[in-house]
């Protein structure tokens, strides 16, 4: 459908802040009418934010929100629902215990005589149905249907009012095959009808298969807009993870070329629920096993397996002269197995409480509950990887969360280094972190290789992979791909294996 | 049509009606599960005893606990949004302590009882602001609420006082007979309130919205329903509730008593648990909770029939409650694994 000449919305120098953080800075971003435009970027890139930005959840610091040329401000979700700007979210927020009628309709329930007009409703509902070309009982219970027609009726329920964008995010992360293809369906359906749609998704191919044109956002600020039949998978990666501007010094990278001998871990066929899927990977001492791709490429689902945290659907996992394997993060401890995880704030840092008391947690629920480890003991510990990490402001008696995110990730470091581990799994160690404290923890990555651990390093940023990791493993949709030395690779042919495989030869060169 | 198309009208076999019926009325079966109970509670007393179903005894089922009934009523709306009312037991003793001292002192029956409402309504109004904009738990709340009525109550008098306004009392003397079933003032009031009821939660938005709230809050919030009003709202019927059956205990037992109604509040929610609504929100009818009143009445004249002590009817009704969460629980659990 060809777009209308004049955006239906459109975003110039759109700012959010949080605190004093730019979360989006300076975006700008255009929806026509009657097309399917997709927003593209790594975690932190500011997706969620331009999101809220435009559905009312989030006030703009500066920039301007423009509805049909008519310049509007939203102050709440409501007003932007008012506006004719509905969004389905990825947790469905619809009500189960009630009729699908009801979950589409509630709040503009026909009415006879002061009393719900049940048959009118249920008849409307089914003509909104009808309108997306579905079949659903209007009465039946929204409960008793699957996620993927809930999914549908959340839909449903936001076109029953006049909508002119709908907003999709991450529409297809719980359906299977068939009901991505009804949901595209339904999609396109609207699109006929000259709604404009917003379709947030980290699945490639979705992308390419429904979207007209692409947004890519890329540290909070706006990359490029892009027609999806004019770009290359390889360019719009490239739009995403881009590069990073400034030369940084080297870091003492591990020892590279060394005899590497029997792994310490072997992991073969480790599959947890859609994440990762048959998975092999080897782990040495003395290095650092880099892990590159893309978002839903199943990283952060490897590492969670291997460690233990995520349930393992099957797969092996030996440890060298260890019996038992990580089953549950106690177990993983006790192997000298640990994960850092990449969300710091809800996974990682306990905010309230001190420095000290979050560097010593992991070590003493090691320990258990009778064996405390005494007052003097645990501050002479803490100090001394305080000192060895250089976290500032070296106060052990400060709120962990008053911390800048590179001292939280330190913090983080610390009480995984003080169980003395043999094996650290760090998810996306520097994300969010100013470029200093980057350095920092990669020079600090390569000095624990150094001194025998084994590392596995997760990072969005593949320079970042390429400069701290002496392997590297790349995943794609949920499958190890290939695991290169790192010496043999160049940014570009990284991004190349992370991106598409149709568009490149097979890489030739054997796992170890 | 794809699988995900469930089709309207199928065949019109009977496979293809039971699961529509499920469909769209699975938390009815909780509640058939009430009126099974009730059922074979009667015929088996029936059996038992010869006497039991005559239609004198079952007149007096209804009347004896027709306050129960309409506190029932309240603590369904609280219940179905997720919260509880502990204090109804005291506010029913308080507003009825307190109708009685008004009415002793002259003051006429066209202000007593409004006051009496007006004495419950407020108490929950206090109960439902603490949860709502204070974000304090139901339980703390109205445990609160239950405290402050008790000590109300023993404030307005410390020993009973008796009602001899005429009005209250034709409240419960009063027999409209028919055969020999009979009906008073009060059970036609305990009916009505739960006639309006059963009307606000199904055909009003009101009523929607409690269902809503006990579906999910923040869903609720977002599809734009009113959830703070109408959060407050139901612990002031609750109240209100409250207030009227302090004016049916008290014209049924012709006088005010401050020690009314201690762990009345239980009873209401074991008849509404019964009855079929489930403690997390969200599902159950003010319908079931009279079937919930009237199991918990027909227990209680079984254990009087059998010449047991009264308080086996405690022990019974323990059973009776922790057997229904259990099948609500089988329940619930079958219906999940139906649309899978």
């Amino acid at each position: 459908m060809e777009p209308a000449a004049r955006p239906l919305l459109e975003l110039t120098g759109a700012t959010v802040r949080f605190g004093s953080e730019n979360a989006i800075d300076d975006v700008d971003f255009r929806l026509f009418p009657g097309e399917v435009h997709s927003l593209m970027g790594e975690n932190g890139a500011g997706k969620s934010t331009l999101i809220k930005a435009i559905t009312g959840a989030l006030p703009l610091a500066t920039g301007v929100l423009r509805l049909d040329g008519e310049q509007m401000r939203f102050s709440s979700p409501h007003d932007a629902q008012r506006a004719g700007i509905s969004t389905v979210y990825q947790e469905i927020d619809l009500l189960p215990n009630v009729s699908v009628a009801e979950n589409i309709l509630l709040g503009q329930e026909p009415r006879r005589g002061g009393a719900i007009d049940w048959r009118r409703m249920r008849a409307r509902a089914r003509e909104v149905l009808a309108e997306l070309g579905l079949q659903i009982d209007p009465a039946s219970l929204l409960g008793t249907h699957s996620l993927a027609v809930q999914q549908l009726v959340a839909i449903a329920r936001a076109i029953s009012t006049d909508v002119r964008v709908l907003v999709l995010d991450e529409p297809t992360s719980s359906l299977d095959l068939d009901e991505v293809a009804e949901l595209f369906r339904v999609v396109r359906e609207l699109k006929l009808q000259g709604v404009a749609i917003l379709f947030v998704s980290h699945f490639l191919d979705q992308v390419y298969e429904l979207c007209d044109r692409v947004t890519v956002l890329r540290d909070g600020r706006f990359v490029g807009e892009y027609l999806t039949k004019e770009l290359l998978r390889i360019d719009l990666v490239q739009a995403m993870l881009g590069r990073s501007a400034t030369a940084l010094t080297a870091p003492t990278k591990a020892t590279d070329a060394v005899e590497k001998g029997t792994p310490y871990l072997t992991a073969r066929g480790v599959t947890a629920g859609s994440g990762i899927a048959d998975a092999d990977v080897d782990l040495f001492e003395s290095d650092v096993l880099g892990v590159a791709g893309l978002l839903g490429s199943g990283r952060s689902e490897l590492a969670r397996a291997i460690s233990g945290i995520d349930r393992r659907d099957s797969g092996v996992i030996r440890i060298a002269g260890r019996d038992g394997t990580p089953h549950s993060p106690r177990s993983a401890m006790s192997l000298g197995v640990v994960y850092s995880s990449e969300n710091r704030r809800t996974e990682g840092i306990i905010s309230h409480l001190s420095v000290l008391d979050n560097i010593t947690l992991a070590l003493q629920a090691d320990r258990g509950a009778f064996r405390r480890i005494p007052a003097a003991r645990r501050r002479e510990l803490a100090a001394s990887w305080v000192d060895a990490l250089d976290i500032r402001p070296p106060d052990l008696d400060r709120p962990a969360g008053t911390l800048s995110g590179g001292n939280q990730q330190k913090v983080l470091l610390a009480r995984l280094l003080a169980l003395s581990p043999r094996v650290l799994l760090l998810d996306e160690p520097t994300r969010g972190i100013d470029v200093g404290a980057k350095v920092e923890i990669q020079n600090l990555v390569g000095e624990m290789a150094a001194n025998g651990l084994s590392v596995v390093f997760i990072s969005a940023e593949l320079e970042e992979v390429l400069r701290v990791a002496t392997r590297v493993a790349v995943l794609r949709e949920g499958r190890v791909v290939s695991i290169l030395s790192s010496d043999d690779l160049t940014v570009d042919s990284l991004m190349a294996l992370v991106a598409q495989p149709d568009e490149l030869d097979e890489p030739d060169v054997p796992d170890e | 049509m794809t699988s995900l198309q469930t089709p309207v009208r199928e065949t019109g076999t009977l496979g293809a009606r039971y699961g529509t019926f499920m469909n769209r009325r699975a938390s009815l079966m909780p509640t058939f599960a009430a009126i099974a109970i009730l059922i074979i509670l009667l015929i088996g007393a029936q059996l038992r005893f010869g006497n039991f179903l005559t239609p004198g005894n079952l007149s007096a089922l209804l009347l004896d606990n027709a306050y129960l009934i309409v506190l029932a009523v309240g603590m369904t709306f609280v219940i179905l949004t997720g919260g509880i009312d502990l204090s109804v037991g005291s506010v029913m003793a308080f507003t009825g302590i307190l109708g009685a001292s008004l009415l002793s002192q002259g003051i006429p029956v066209y202000i007593a009882i409004p006051a009496m409402l007006l004495g419950g309504a407020l108490i929950g109004l206090l109960i439902g602001v603490l949860v709502q904009y204070f974000n304090v738990q139901p339980f703390i709340a109205s445990l609160a609420g239950l405290f402050l009525a008790r000590g109300l109550a023993f404030v307005v008098s410390l020993a009973s006082i008796k009602v001899e306004d005429p009005a209250v009392l034709w409240l419960q003397r009063t027999r409209i007979s028919f055969g020999g079933w009979y009906i008073t003032p009060t059970v036609i009031i305990a009916l009505v309130t739960v006639a309006v009821a059963v009307f606000v939660l199904h055909w009003t938005r009101f009523g929607r919205t409690v269902y809503a709230i006990g579906g999910g809050e923040q869903s609720a919030h977002l599809m734009g329903l009113n959830v703070a009003r109408t959060k407050v709202a139901v612990y002031v019927i609750s109240g209100v509730c409250g207030g009227l059956a302090g004016l049916l205990l008290t014209a049924y037992s012709g006088a005010g008593y401050p020690r009314n109604g201690i762990g009345t509040e239980l009873d209401a929610i074991a008849a509404v648990v019964i009855g079929g609504t489930l403690l997390t929100g969200g599902t159950g009818y003010v319908l079931g909770s009279l079937v919930g009143v009237l199991v918990y009445g027909t227990i209680k004249k079984i254990i009087s029939f059998m010449g047991a002590e009264q308080s086996w009817t405690q022990i019974i009704i323990g059973i009776l409650l922790l057997l229904f969460i259990v099948v609500q629980r089988v329940i619930v659990a079958r219906s999940i694994r139906r649309r899978t």
